[in-house]
């Protein structure tokens, strides 16, 4: 699960083709939703496929071969400086949180202590956290406005 | 891969990946992938604490600590929400300057 998640992640960066790296991420996300089901946790493991490889990888795909031109593809190839300060950056921040993560005693913990159903994330959100939810609510309406107005305002365009 | 810091290592990597990508990467789309996989290595750390680490506020109410799963669905509700409005950004940025090279969108600087 590890490697599929991991590698999915690299192949979505690295893969010459757009499409190709749209599929690597989906297959990130997909493993990633692996380990939700692993610690425990199916309802958020479910939701994590519905929306992220149910909505965001096929909407990036479909824009991606909807817009299907060589540009999109193309991708002035980064200096080899760059792309070095670029690993060691990365690497950097791994080594770094993998070492915190060793060092301290968290590897004592070992079995889940906690297994909240969906009931209790249920009673969570509709009751203490209920005002989180209208707003985000309304910013979902409020991105899908803005998108929609995006991409429509930019369609008349050419006739002007 | 049963304790918290195997999931944290994997995290880790996630998170390591995604600045690279974010360091390297000159595509806007390359850009958003390298987004999405932080969000996720950080969502995978919010579910792993919340599930291992004993809530001492769930004594008292006689509930299961469900507040890392709760932070994660808003969470990925969010990512969601952003994904859509940078690729409708990401297509008009193409239209008007037939590029999806960050460095050469150069009206979008200040």
């Amino acid at each position: 699960m590890m490697v599929l998640t991991v590698g999915s992640a690299i192949v979505a960066l690295e893969a010459k083709e757009i499409v190709y790296g749209a599929i690597g991420l989906a297959g990130s996300l997909f493993g990633v939703a692996a380990l939700f089901f692993l610690l425990d946790a199916p309802y958020v493991a479910v939701f994590q496929i519905a929306v992220y490889i149910g909505a965001v990888a096929v909407l990036i795909l479909f824009t991606v071969m909807l817009v299907r031109e060589e540009k999109w593809a193309k991708e002035a190839p980064a200096t080899s400086l760059t792309k070095i300060a670029g690993a060691l950056t990365g690497l950097a921040i791994t080594i770094a949180l993998a070492v915190a993560a060793v060092d301290t005693n968290l590897s004592q913990y070992t079995t889940i202590s906690n297994s909240a159903t969906f009931v209790n994330i249920g009673q969570l959100i509709s009751t203490g956290d209920a005002p989180i939810l209208l707003t985000l609510a309304l910013v979902l309406a409020a991105s899908v406005v803005g998108a929609l107005t995006l991409s429509r305002a930019d369609r008349e365009e050419p006739g002007k | 891969m049963n304790s918290l810091s195997d999931f944290m290592l994997v995290s880790a990597m996630l998170f390591g990946i995604g600045v690279y990508g974010l360091v390297t990467k000159r595509n806007a789309l390359r850009l958003l992938f390298a987004v999405e996989i932080m969000i996720n290595a950080a969502n995978l750390n919010f579910i792993a604490f919340g599930q291992y680490l004993p809530f001492e506020g769930s004594a008292q109410t006689a509930l299961p600590n469900a507040f890392g799963q709760t932070f994660v669905l808003f969470s990925i509700a969010l990512a969601a929400a952003e994904a859509a409005v940078i690729l409708a950004i990401v297509v008009v940025a193409y239209r008007l300057h037939r590029d999806v090279d960050v460095s050469e969108l150069k009206s979008l600087e200040g």
